[in-house]
Parts: structure tokens; sequence; C-alpha cells
């Protein structure tokens, strides 16, 4: 494998790994300060022994997400650091940003809750929760900006051989990183809500403090429903701002070779990359249309005719990314949000049937599909970085160029490797910890720290 | 004054309170098991800096950020240069965190033990590693007209920079003990007390020796001739009036002279690098300097203005959160398994 591959496997794995949990951490904290402001209004007992639950399960998970969120800041650097040097004067912004704003914002304040039980007034407690909340969904925020910015740059100019800023404003509020930013966070809300439901479902389904479990079982729900309707809404957007700032992503998101006007939604194909063909297609008429352009009109381009152009404007290459890979996260993913909100209003339904408590075929399923966003997270960062290729930077640089010439190929294999394998270990046990702590239900309520390390 | 030395002296102040924050929790990470009589004991020195630790870290990220979007090539060239040593920094810390937030979720003595081994060598391992780094920074390194570091890992590795090392930690560990006499009731702040106490004069021997060698290893001195200017020589004051705190049992003031000493010590390098941020070995003219290295004057301005307002907004919280923790931890406050 040539160094620039082996750079590739290693942030994708260390990258995926990491938004297993990052996710999970923004919607829980949020999930969490609502069980606390409910605590907090009501002065019951259930809410409160609620809240100390998801939030012992929320820390095990948050802890991996930090340890594992420092890995991706160092390797900018050591990794790619020709991509570092061409970026550094705009990309380096968020993530300063966001270490300043975010990260030491959620990670005081998750001290401050965890070790605050009965030492601190309990307005500043409840504030605290969500000062954690609003940390960890404020640094999705940053990153995505910086994101954003190797997928539609703007606001710099070119200048001995790197990007400088130019417009602060057009990099802030650039379009691309307003859509993702509310899809990702959105999104994150659903897999914070569902792994809620299904924790919830699963001690309901074991009889284990039922009456308490299913007061966070409607939480979860409600909570879950209208993000799920919300991650469909901003992804069709997203998906708008896709065919217009990346049309070849947009292209290889729908195996589209050709180009079509109006286009059809591509259910199911058989694509030959080297071929450039598709074959065995089942099409919705109109739909991609509809959802590129929100219309009934409009041309949607294909790979072939975009490449033309890409050349035109780039020089000779190959600029279609691994079609496949894309054609296929795209399609998964939707199909998961789609059955996410099904799944969401279902369980509304049999609530409003006063039958939730009693359907073990929906609890049941309940306690599966809380590990599906996870899969449906990493599948949509797959299309949105696969599908930039061969691009690091949009436009700019391509990917083979952003690695660190200095780097040997043996150390970033043998890093990549002990990588790999430290986070397999490291996730195996905190699913093992996760579990035997949601497994005995709520805690007894003690005034002893509540957590001690 | 430009931008580039307004961010010059904000990553100093950056690292200087990465290094006086979280060298106490390394050194308290080295000295847990050395210091605990038993599994109770362990857990009170964990929880010392219990409440702590993840916010000291990010000290850092912050820092290496800043770097990155003030300095692109010097991040670049340090991160990339120094590639296998921040690896292991980064498993190490890994290892820590997970030591912290696991070890004690579970009573088996084998699980404990395991984490406890994360938890040292978790705080040993970066302690002198960023010993050796400074080390190395400061000796100058092989680096390109390309900005790119060319060394090996031998070259990162030689024995002055290993003394580098070597200092860092045992500061973290004085720094630490202090940190625990702080902490601590009982038997627990009598043993940190004399670790104190005993741990001084030989680190002042090392400290003193490698400071020594640096007139020959550094470029640190290349500007300053034979006596010691004013950093370096507040720093030997700092130092030695934390021994002198430290035999009169004030033990609140040898550890703010501690924390001086760290601070004065970090300014000693940054001063003597000043306007090179990673100086060449292999001609002058290779230097990455605050000019070379940095951002355009638009991206420097907003970071300004960035850092002015969120910095001590920061500080205020995190040192809001030291002030609700500021009681000592005592056997009686671990929960029984």
């Amino acid at each position: 494998m040539e160094l620039v591959e082996i750079a590739r496997w290693q942030f994708g794995i260390t990258t995926v790994y990491h938004f297993l949990f990052s996710p999970l951490t923004m919607g829980l904290a949020v999930l969490t300060a609502i069980l606390h402001t409910f605590y907090y209004r009501t002065n019951s007992e259930h809410y409160k022994l609620l809240t100390k639950y998801f939030g012992k399960l929320f820390i095990i998970i948050f802890a991996l997400g930090v340890v594992t969120g420092i890995v991706l800041e160092f390797q900018f650097g050591m990794a790619w650091s020709e991509y570092s040097r061409f970026v550094g004067d705009i990309f380096g912004i968020p993530l300063a940003i966001e270490a300043l704003m975010a990260f030491f914002l959620e990670s005081t304040f998750i001290a401050v809750w965890l070790f605050g039980w009965g030492r601190l007034p309990k307005g500043v407690h409840l504030l605290s929760i969500w000062l954690v909340a609003l940390g960890s969904n404020l640094s999705a925020l940053w990153i995505i900006i910086a994101n954003a910015w190797m997928q539609v740059p703007l606001g710099y100019v070119l200048n001995e051989g790197r990007a400088e800023l130019s417009d602060f404003v057009a990099v802030m509020l650039n379009e691309q990183m307003l859509v993702m930013a509310q899809h990702t966070i959105i999104a994150a809300f659903v897999t914070g809500g569902l792994f809620m439901l299904g924790i919830s479902a699963w001690q309901i389904l074991r009889k284990n403090q039922a009456d308490i479990f299913i007061k966070s079982a409607h939480i979860a729900l409600v909570f879950t429903t209208v993000s799920a309707l919300l991650v469909a809404t901003t992804g069709h957007k997203h998906a708008q701002h896709t065919v217009k700032n990346q049309p070849m992503k947009m292209a290889a998101m729908e195996g589209l070779w050709e180009s079509e006007k109006p286009a059809s939604f591509s259910l199911f194909a058989i694509i030959d990359q080297e071929n450039q063909t598709t074959r065995r297609e089942f099409k919705l008429p109109y739909m991609l249309t509809v959802l590129a352009y929100n219309n009934l009109t409009s041309e949607v381009k294909g790979m072939k005719e975009l490449q033309a152009e890409y050349e035109e404007a780039y020089g000779p290459g190959n600029y279609v990314p691994p079609v496949n890979i894309v054609y296929w996260s795209f399609r998964l993913m939707v199909g998961l949000g789609m059955l996410f909100i099904l799944f969401g209003i279902g369980g509304l339904v049999l609530w409003w049937r006063n039958e939730l408590e009693d359907n073990r075929v929906y609890l049941k399923l309940a306690t599966v599909v809380m590990f599906l966003p996870l899969l449906a997270n990493s599948l949509g960062w797959i299309v949105t970085e696969m599908g930039r290729q061969p691009w690091i930077v949009y436009g700019l640089m391509l990917t083979q160029d952003g690695v660190s010439p200095n780097v040997s190929r043996g150390s970033m294999l043998l890093t990549t490797i002990v990588f790999t394998l430290l986070y397999g270990i490291l996730a195996a046990v905190a699913v093992y910890l996760v579990h035997r702590f949601a497994r005995p239900g709520v805690p007894e309520d003690s005034e002893k720290m509540m957590h001690a390390y | 004054m430009d931008f580039q030395v307004i961010w010059f002296v904000l990553i100093a102040v950056l690292f200087i309170g990465y290094f006086i924050l979280e060298g106490f929790d390394f050194g308290v990470g080295i000295l847990m098991p050395l210091i605990s009589k038993d599994d109770t004991d362990r857990r009170v020195v964990i929880n010392t800096i219990g409440p702590f630790w993840d916010g000291n870290e990010v000290w850092l990220i912050t820092a290496g950020g800043a770097m990155f979007a003030a300095f692109p090539h010097w991040y670049a060239t340090l991160f990339s240069g120094f590639y296998i040593p921040l690896f292991l920094m980064l498993v190490a810390l890994i290892l820590r965190a997970v030591g912290f937030e696991f070890r004690s979720k579970k009573k088996e003595v084998w699980w404990r033990r395991t984490f406890d081994q994360f938890i040292f060598w978790g705080s040993l391992i970066p302690a002198l590693l960023w010993g050796v780094a400074f080390t190395n920074i400061v000796q100058g390194l092989p680096i390109g007209a390309d900005m790119n570091f060319t060394g090996n890992l031998l070259h990162i590795l030689n024995p002055y920079a290993l003394l580098g090392g070597i200092v860092a930690v045992l500061m973290f560990v004085l720094h630490g003990a202090l940190f625990l006499s702080l902490r601590t009731t009982d038997k627990l702040k009598e043993r940190a007390e004399k670790a104190a106490s005993v741990l001084w004069v030989p680190i002042a021997v090392i400290t003193a020796t490698f400071a020594i060698l640096g007139y020959w290893q550094t470029v640190l001195f290349e500007g300053l001739g034979l006596v010691p200017g004013s950093f370096p020589t507040l720093a030997i004051l700092s130092f030695i009036s934390c021994f002198v705190f430290i035999k009169l049992k004030m033990q609140g003031y040898a550890f703010a002279a501690m924390a001086g000493t760290i601070l004065l010590g970090t300014a000693v390098v940054f001063y003597g690098l000043f306007p090179n941020v990673m100086p060449s070995s292999l001609d002058a003219a290779y230097s990455l300097t605050v000019y070379n290295a940095s951002s355009s004057q638009l991206t420097l301005k907003i970071m300004s203005i960035v850092a002015l307002f969120f910095v001590p907004i920061v500080m205020a919280y995190q040192g809001w959160s030291y002030y609700v923790f500021s009681k000592r931890v005592s056997r009686d406050a671990i929960p029984r398994d």
C-alpha cells in the first residue's frame, strides 16, 4: 500500500471510531439535561434516579469520546502535515475555537456536574449539565465549520502555495456548513434518543423498575421522533446544496453516469466503475430531481459529463470517487433514517393507545434499533468524505498531496495497526461496562459521591 | 507589537498552563502506586485529581489548536517530525484516561491492577516525552529547506534529550507530591509531605546538571553569555523558595512556588527560542521562526480577538471549579465497593 492509502485508513478508522461515541454523547448530554430539568421542576425522585442512571452511562461513553478526540487533532499534523501547511490559516481557526469555546466548557462542567450532587445550589447544578450539553454540541458545530470548508472552500485567497483567509464571515456562515451542522447535530439527538429508548425498553422487558423506565421511554420517544423527522428535512436541504456545490458527489451517490432531466432516484443498482456502467437498476422517476432541486424539471448531471468538465478545469486525472461505496452508504443511511421515523411514530401510536408497556415486539425491536444510528452516522460521513475524493480540499488540493512526506510507511502502518487494536479493545471494554452498569437499573439513592474514581 | 509576537506569547502561556496543571496530575498519577498502602488510598489519590484532570488536558488540545491556527508550519513540522513520540504519547494519554474512568468500576484485583498500570505509565510516558520533545527543540533539529524534519527516532532519543525527559518527570512528581499534600488528609498527607521533602535535593542536583549542560547542548544561552538572565534567575529563586516552604511545612506556598518554577522554566525555553520556534541544526536559514511559520495577519487578528474574549472566561470558570472542589479528599469519602 502507498503511504497515502495507509494514512487514509488510519484517518478513516480513528475518525469513524471517534464518531461512534461523539453523537451518543451529544444526544445523551441533552437528554440527561432534560431528565435533570424534569427533576428540578417536579422534584420527583424518579427523575432524579433516572438522571443519575443515564448520567452514569453517559460518562463511560463520554470518556471514550474525549480520548479518541485528541488523536484526531494531533493526526492532522502527524500524518497530514502538507495538508496542515496548506489549510492551517483557515482550518486551524475553528479547531482552536472549538477547544477554547467547547472543550473547556464540557470537560470542566462534566466534572462539576458529576461531583456536584449535594454540593452545589440546585440551579447551578442543573446549569452545569446544560453547559455540558451546550459544549458537546458546540464542538460538533466548530468541527463541521472546519469540515465544510474542505467540502466547499470559501473566503480564501491562494498565496505562496497555501490557502489564506480573506473573508472570515464567509467561512463561518458557509451555507454548506449550516445544513451539515443541522443534519449532523440532530442526527446525534436521534442517536441519543434511540439509545435511551432502547435501554428503557430493555428494563421494561425485564420487568425491572418498569414504572420508572416508562418515563424515560416516553421522553426518548418524543425527542427521537421529532429529531428523526428533522434529520430527513435537513438531509433534503443538504442534498440540494451538494448537487450545487459538489455535483460529482451527488452523481456518485446515485451511480448516475449519464446526465438526466428530470432525474430518477435509483433504489438498487449494480455499478461497474471500471466500465462506467450501471446495470439492473430500479428507479423512482422524478425523485432525484425532487431531492436535488425540489422541483420536477431540473437536470442532474452524470459523472461522465462532470469528469469531462473537471478535466477541463483541473487538468487530466480521474475525478470520480469510489462510486459503489458512496452509492450504497447513501442508500443505507437514507433507509435507516426512514426506519427511525417510522419506528418513532409507531412508538408514539402505541403510547397513545396505552399499549407501549405491553407490546413486547416493539420493546424488543427497540433494543436492537438503538444500535443502528451508530451505523447511519458512520455511513453519512463515509458518503461525505469518500464522495469528496480524490480531493482533500474540494477543487484545491488532492488527498495524495496532503500526506506527511517525512513519515515512513512502516511508522504509518505500525501506528495504524496499534490504534486499531487498541480501539477494538477499548470498544469491547466500554460495551461491557455500559452493559454492566445499565443492567441493575436505577441506583439506590445515597448522598455519597455519585461518581468516585 | 506584531500579532506573531502576541501569538508566540499566547502559545507559551497555553503550554505553561498545561505544564502547571497537567504537571501535577501527571505527578499524582506517577505517585499513585508508590504512595498508597491499599486500594482505598489509591482511590483517594485518584479522586484528588478526579474533577480536574480532564479539564487540564484541554490546555494541551488548545495549545495544539492554537499552534495549528497561528503557526501552521510550526504545527506541521513539530507533529510530523515527532510522529512516533507523539503517537506513544497519544496511546499513553488514552490508557491513562481510560484508567481513571474504568479502574474502580469493578472490584476484582486483576482489573484494578491493570488500570493502575495504565495510570502510572500513562502519566510517566507523556511527562518524559514532553521533556524529550522540548529538549530536542532547544537543541536544534535537522530541519531541511522544505521545513520538514529529516532525522529519525534515535536522533530524538539522544542522551541529553532523555535527561531532559527525566527532569520533566521529576519536576512533575514533586509538583504532584505537593498537590497531594494539599488535597489529602492524615497518613497520606504525611507521606506526600515526606516525599516532597526527600525528593527536592536529588531533583535539584539533576536539574542543575541538565541546566549547566545546556550551555553546550542548546541554543538557549547563545545570546545570554555566562550569567543567566532574569527568567533563569527567577526560576532558580522560585525553586529554592519551594524548598524553604517545604521545610517550613507551608505546603500551599510550596505548591505555588513549584508552579512558579514550572512557569519560569517554560518561559526560559520560549524566551530563549524567540524569534525561532524550531531552530534548524542544518542551516540557520532553514529555522522556523514566528514570521515564516505563521498564519496571515487577518487570521492572527481574528484569533487574537477570540482569545482575548475566551481565555479569561475559561480561566474564570476553571478557577471556580477548583474552588468548588477545594475540600480535601479523605478515606471516608470513598464509597465502599
